[in-house]
C-alpha cells in the first residue's frame, strides 16, 4: 500500500516560524500540521496546502507576532562615534579636508545658483492669474518658399475673431503695441511707456488694483496708471481723478493705480493702461485698415473648455478668408495660431512656422552645466577619498577583525562624507549669498536667496542626500571591502588595477573642462566677429529723436537751422524710422526682367535729403539725394543688397514701378545711387534689401554731433534747442550706437556665464589633480629618496612624477576636441552670420589645459624631487 | 474576579473546551466549532480567544503528547478553572431568566436542568 507522503508547504511555513512568537511556535506548528493532514485526508492535498496558508496567514494577530527587536547594532552610541571619528579625520588632514570641502562646495554654489535662475526663468509671467488660458495671436506667411512668424495683426482681424470665432474666447483684447508716450499733467511732462488696449485687458491679465478696479478703462477717457508711474509723476498725492494728457492731444483722468508687473513678465516696465477707443478716436485710419495692413497685438483668453491647439485649428483662416481675390495676399497664405502665454518667455522663437524653442535652449543647456560641475566636484571627492584609502587600510581591518559588519563600515564611511558634504552646504550657501548681486548683474535678474521658501530647504535636503550618495558611494564600498587578514598582516598592496577608476574620472573632468573653456572662446570669438562687422554707417556720435507728436510737424526746419546753429551739430535729417531697426517692409515692386512669381520684402525707409550725410551712408555707385533736384523726388538710394537681388550690375538709372501705400496709383521711381548695406536688425543675419525713399512725412529726427565737441555739452545745447521750438514734449534721445550695442547683450551674457563656468570646472578639476599628486607624492616618498641617492637629478625626478598626469589629460584633450566641436558647430549653425571653427581654437585650449595641468603638478612634483632623501628615509 | 463577561464566540469556546476535556486543544475545539455552528473558523482565531481566556482566568493549560499528525509537537491543553464554571453558570442563568420574561415563547420552554 502506497502511502503518499505529503507535508504542509515548507514556504509558508518558514513564514509562520518567522514571525510567530518562539513560545507559541510548537503548539501553532504541530496544531497547523494536524489540520493539514485532516483536510489532506478528507478533500485533497491541494485543498489542504490552501487550507494551511489560509490558517498561516490567520495567525497573523497581535497576541502571536514575535516582537522584533531593534537591531542593537544601529543605535545613538554608533552614530556619535561614527561622526567623531570623521570630524577627527577631517581635522588630522587639514590640507585634503579643505581640498574636498572647497572643491565641493563650489560644485554645489554653482548648482544651487543655476537651480535658482531656471527656477525664476520658468516663473516668468505666472504672476497672471489666467497665465494657462492667456494667448497672443500669431500669424504665419509664406515668402519665396520660407515661411515667416509674426505677431503683428490686422485691424479688422479683432472683430472677426470676437464675432465669428467668439465661442472659442472669453475675452479678445487687441492692443497698440507698446511704446513710449509722452504724459502731461500741467506743466510736468514725461515719457512713458504704455499700451492702448482694450477695456477688458485690466480683467483678463487680472492687474493687481491698488487704487480702482479693474473696470478703470471703461470710460474713454481714462487711464491705468503703474505704482511706480504714479509715484513718478504724482509723488505721494492721489492720483485718481487727477487729468494727464497723452501725447499732446487725448485727455485722460486717472482710473485707477495697479501694483507693478513682476520683474521681465510680459508687461513690465509699461507704466499705463490707456483705452483702445481713446486712441481710436484720435486715429481715425486705424480702423479702415481692413485685414491688410498688420500692426496690432491681439490678445485672447481661450474659453475655459479649450486647448491652444484646438482654438488654433479653429481659426487659422481667420485672414485667408478675408483677404479676397489679391493674388499677392493669397500667395502669402497667412495662417493664424495662438502662441499661449506660458510659452511666451521661453519659447518665443520661430523657424519656418514652427515654434523652434527659444532662450529655453539656454536652461537646458545651464542645467546640463550645472550637473556636470557637480559632478565634477564629486568626482574630486570620490578621488581623493580612495586614493587615500591605503591609510585607512589598517583601521577597517581592525574594525573588522573586532566584529564589524561590512554595512556597518559603510555607513561609517557615508556618515564621513555626509559630514563633509554638510560643510560643503553651509559653505556652498556662504559663497551664494555673498555672489548673488554679481551673478544677478550677470545673469540680469534680480533673484533674492530663498530662505523662507519651504520648498528650498526640501530640495535642500534631497540635494544634500543625493550629493551625499553620490559622492560617497565609491568610497564606502570600496574601503569596505578590504580583507581583514591581509590588511593586518601586512601583505596589503592596492591592486593595480585599483587606479583605473580614477584615472577615468579624471579623465571626465577635464574633458568636461576643456569642452567648457572651448565653448566660451567659442562664443566671445563670434561675438567679436558680429560686432567687427561693418555697420555700413557711422554709428558714434549719431542721435535719434523720435517724434512722437503732432507738435513737431512743421517744425523741422525751424530745428533743423536752430541745431545747425549751435555749432555742436553737423547736419540734421528725418526719417520714417529709427537707424537700429527695421519699421516697415513692402511687396509689391516691379522691375525690368523681374520674375513674376518672384514675391520680394523690402526695407523700406523715406528720409528728407540730408539723412544720407546724418548716418553716414558709404556710397558705392551714383549719387545722395539732393535738395536742390526738384527731380529727385522720384528718385530713390538702394542698397547692394537690392541691387542683388533685382539683378542689376549696374542699377544707376534704372527704373522700379511701385504703388506706395501713401499714394493711390503706381509711381516710377528711379535709382540714383547704390550704398553699402546697412545693418539694422540682427547683426548675426543677412542684411536686408533696402530702398529708401524721399520723403517730409516722417517721425525720427537723426542728428550728426560735431565730432569736436564733448558729448554733455552737445546734449546740453540740444535739449535747449527743442526746448525752444517745442516746449510741450519732454526731450527724448537714443543713441545710435548705445542701441546698437544692444543687440549683443543675449551672446554677451552668455559668453560671460560660459566663462565663469568654464573657469569654475578648470578650478575643480586642478584642485582634484593638486590633491592627488600630492597624494602620490606623498606614497612615493621613501621611492623618491633612494632614486635620489642613487643619484637621479631634480629634472628626471619631476618627469617621473609628472608623466602620468600629463597623458591623462593629453587623453582628456583627445575625446573633448570631438564632442565641442559637435556642439559649437551646431551651436553657430543657427547664425547665419558667423565664424568658422578654426583648428587653432582647439589647439589652444588644449594647450592651456596641458600647462596648467603641468603648473598644478609640477608644485607637489618639485616639492618632492626637492626634499631631503635623508628626512624620506628616516621616516618610519 | 471582576472580568465575568463572556462574548457569545468566547462562552462558545469555552464550552467547547468543557465538552472536549481532555482532547480541549486549538485544533481539536476550532474543528468542533466548525461541526456544531457549521460555519468555518481559522483556528488563529480560536486560539486568539484561548489565550484571552486563559489570561482573564477561565482556562489553565498544559503541554500534552506529541504526536506524528504533529510532526512530533506536543499540544497544549486547555481546561476550565472554577472561575471559568462560575462565569459559564452566571452567563446561562442571566440568559435563562431574559427568555424566562421574553412574551414571544412563552410556550414549550423548558428549562429544567
Amino acid at each position: 500500500m502506497k502511502v503518499k507522503r505529503h507535508i504542509p508547504p515548507p514556504l509558508a511555513e518558514r513564514f509562520l516560524k518567522w514571525f510567530i512568537r518562539d513560545e507559541l511556535a510548537e503548539e501553532v506548528m504541530g496544531d497547523l500540521e494536524e489540520k493539514f493532514h485532516t483536510v489532506a485526508q478528507e478533500h485533497s492535498t491541494f485543498r489542504a496546502t490552501l487550507n494551511y496558508w489560509f490558517q498561516v496567514l490567520n495567525y497573523l494577530r497581535p497576541f502571536a507576532i514575535q516582537s522584533f527587536p531593534i537591531n542593537p547594532l544601529i543605535h545613538a552610541p554608533m552614530f556619535r562615534h561614527n561622526f567623531l571619528i570623521g570630524w577627527r579625520i577631517l581635522l588630522r588632514n587639514k590640507g585634503y579636508s579643505w581640498i574636498n570641502i572647497g572643491g565641493l562646495a563650489m560644485g554645489m554654489a554653482v548648482a544651487i545658483m543655476i537651480g535658482m535662475w531656471i527656477q525664476d526663468e520658468l516663473q516668468v509671467n505666472r504672476y497672471h492669474d489666467n497665465y494657462e488660458t492667456i494667448g497672443r495671436v500669431m500669424r504665419n506667411g509664406t515668402l519665396n518658399g520660407e515661411t515667416f512668424t509674426t505677431n503683428y495683426q490686422p485691424f479688422a482681424l479683432g472683430e472677426e475673431l470676437r464675432t465669428k470665432y467668439g465661442n472659442n474666447f472669453e475675452h479678445v483684447v487687441m492692443a497698440w503695441p507698446t511704446g513710449d508716450h509722452i504724459l502731461r499733467t500741467g506743466d510736468q511732462k514725461t515719457y512713458q511707456k504704455g499700451t492702448f488696449v482694450e477695456a477688458d485687458a485690466p480683467e483678463v491679465f487680472s492687474f493687481r488694483m491698488l487704487r480702482g478696479t479693474r473696470k478703470g478703462l471703461a470710460n474713454k477717457e481714462s487711464i491705468l496708471l503703474s505704482e511706480s508711474a504714479s509715484q513718478a509723476i504724482f509723488g505721494g498725492e492721489d492720483p485718481i481723478g487727477q487729468r494727464l494728457l497723452i501725447d499732446n492731444k487725448m485727455d485722460a483722468i486717472v482710473t485707477g493705480i495697479y501694483e507693478d508687473l513682476p520683474y521681465h513678465s510680459h508687461f513690465y516696465e509699461v507704466d499705463f493702461f490707456a483705452p483702445w477707443e481713446l486712441l481710436l478716436s484720435h486715429n481715425q485710419w486705424i480702423t479702415t485698415q481692413g485685414f491688410t495692413n498688420n500692426f496690432l497685438d491681439i490678445y485672447v483668453e481661450i474659453a475655459p473648455a479649450l486647448t491652444f491647439e484646438t482654438a488654433s485649428v479653429k481659426i487659422k483662416d481667420a485672414i485667408l478668408d478675408n483677404v479676397g481675390d489679391s493674388e499677392d495676399f493669397l500667395a502669402v497664405n497667412p495662417q493664424i495660431f495662438l502662441h499661449p502665454m506660458d510659452s511666451w518667455h521661453l519659447h518665443a522663437e520661430w523657424k519656418n512656422g514652427v515654434n523652434a524653442g527659444g532662450t529655453i535652449r539656454f536652461v537646458w543647456m545651464f542645467g546640463g552645466v550645472a550637473l556636470f560641475v557637480l559632478l565634477l566636484a564629486c568626482i574630486n571627492f570620490m578621488n581623493l577619498s580612495t586614493a587615500r584609502s591605503e591609510k585607512r587600510a589598517k583601521e577597517v581591518g581592525i574594525r573588522k577583525a573586532i566584529g564589524s559588519v561590512r554595512w556597518q563600515l559603510i555607513g561609517q564611511f557615508f556618515s564621513e562624507s555626509f559630514l563633509v558634504v554638510l560643510f560643503a552646504f553651509v559653505a556652498a550657501l556662504l559663497i551664494v549669498s555673498a555672489t548673488l548681486p554679481a551673478f544677478n548683474e550677470l545673469a540680469g535678474k534680480e533673484m533674492i536667496m530663498p530662505w523662507n521658501v519651504p520648498t528650498f530647504w526640501l530640495t535642500s535636503l534631497l540635494f544634500i542626500g543625493m550629493t551625499g550618495l553620490m559622492a560617497g558611494s565609491y568610497p564606502a564600498l570600496y574601503l569596505s571591502a578590504f580583507d581583514p587578514v591581509n590588511v593586518l598582516k601586512g601583505t596589503f598592496r592596492v591592486g593595480k588595477w585599483a587606479s583605473t577608476p580614477r584615472k577615468a574620472l579624471v579623465i571626465l573632468q577635464f574633458t568636461v573642462s576643456i569642452a567648457l573653456i572651448t565653448g566660451a572662446v567659442v562664443v566671445y570669438q563670434q561675438i567679436q566677429y558680429a560686432k567687427d562687422r561693418p555697420a555700413g554707417y557711422t554709428q558714434e556720435g549719431l542721435l535719434m529723436v523720435q517724434m512722437t507728436t503732432p507738435d513737431f510737424s512743421g517744425k523741422f526746419d525751424v530745428i533743423r537751422t536752430s541745431l545747425k546753429k549751435t555749432g555742436v551739430v553737423d547736419e540734421v535729417a528725418q526719417s520714417t524710422g529709427p537707424v537700429t531697426s527695421v519699421w516697415s517692409s513692402n511687396g509689391g515692386f516691379e522691375w525690368r526682367d523681374k520674375n513674376p512669381d518672384f514675391q520680394a520684402e523690402f526695407a523700406t525707409l523715406s528720409v528728407t535729403p540730408e539723412y544720407g550725410k546724418v548716418v553716414g551712408w558709404q556710397f558705392s555707385g551714383g549719387r545722395d539725394f539732393s535738395r536742390n533736384l526738384t527731380s529727385d523726388s522720384m528718385s530713390i538710394v538702394i542698397n547692394k543688397s537690392t541691387a542683388r537681388i533685382m539683378g542689376f550690375d549696374d542699377p544707376i538709372g534704372e527704373e522700379i514701378r511701385w504703388k506706395a501705400f501713401w499714394s493711390n496709383q503706381v509711381g516710377t521711381y528711379r535709382v540714383i545711387g547704390v550704398i553699402d548695406d546697412m545693418v539694422r536688425r540682427s547683426p548675426y543675419t543677412p542684411a536686408m534689401p533696402a530702398i529708401y525713399f524721399l520723403s517730409d512725412n516722417t517721425s525720427w529726427i537723426n542728428i550728426r554731433l560735431n565730432q569736436a565737441t564733448s558729448t554733455t555739452v552737445a546734449l546740453a545745447k540740444i535739449e535747449e534747442t527743442f526746448a525752444t521750438i517745442i516746449p510741450s514734449v519732454p526731450f527724448d534721445y537714443k543713441f545710435a550706437d548705445a542701441e546698437y550695442a544692444l543687440k549683443f547683450k543675449a551672446e554677451e551674457r552668455i559668453g560671460k556665464l560660459a566663462t565663469v563656468f568654464a573657469c569654475l570646472a578648470i578650478l575643480i578639476s586642478c584642485m582634484g589633480i593638486f590633491g592627488m599628486a600630492s597624494f602620490v607624492a606623498e606614497q612615493r616618498t621613501k621611492e623618491i629618496g633612494i632614486r635620489k641617492i642613487l643619484g637621479a637629478s631634480v629634472g628626471q625626478l619631476w618627469n617621473m612624477l609628472s608623466r602620468e598626469f600629463v597623458l591623462l589629460v593629453m587623453v582628456a584633450c583627445v575625446v573633448a576636441v570631438p564632442i565641442a566641436w559637435y556642439f559649437l558647430h551646431s551651436w553657430l549653425s543657427t547664425y547665419t552670420y558667423r565664424i568658422d571653427l578654426s583648428v587653432w581654437v582647439f589647439v589652444g585650449v588644449s594647450t592651456a589645459a596641458l600647462v596648467i595641468t603641468l603648473l598644478t603638478v609640477s608644485f607637489q612634483a618639485l616639492k618632492a624631487a626637492l626634499s631631503n632623501p635623508a628626512d624620506a628615509l628616516r621616516s618610519e | 474576579m471582576k472580568e465575568t463577561r463572556l462574548g457569545d464566540f468566547e462562552e462558545t469556546i469555552l464550552l467547547i473546551v468543557g465538552i472536549l476535556d481532555e482532547e480541549a486543544y486549538a485544533f481539536k475545539v476550532a474543528e468542533k466549532f466548525e461541526i456544531q455552528a457549521e460555519r468555518n473558523v481559522s483556528i488563529g482565531a480560536v486560539h486568539s480567544t484561548l489565550t484571552r481566556l486563559a489570561d482573564k482566568g477561565f482556562l489553565t493549560s498544559e503541554m500534552g503528547q506529541p504526536s506524528a499528525e504533529r510532526g512530533g509537537r506536543r499540544k497544549r491543553i486547555y481546561s476550565i478553572t472554577a472561575q471559568g464554571q462560575k462565569a459559564l453558570v452566571a452567563s446561562r442563568n442571566f440568559k435563562i431568566s431574559l427568555w424566562k420574561q421574553y412574551p414571544g415563547l412563552s410556550l414549550g420552554l423548558d428549562f429544567s436542568i
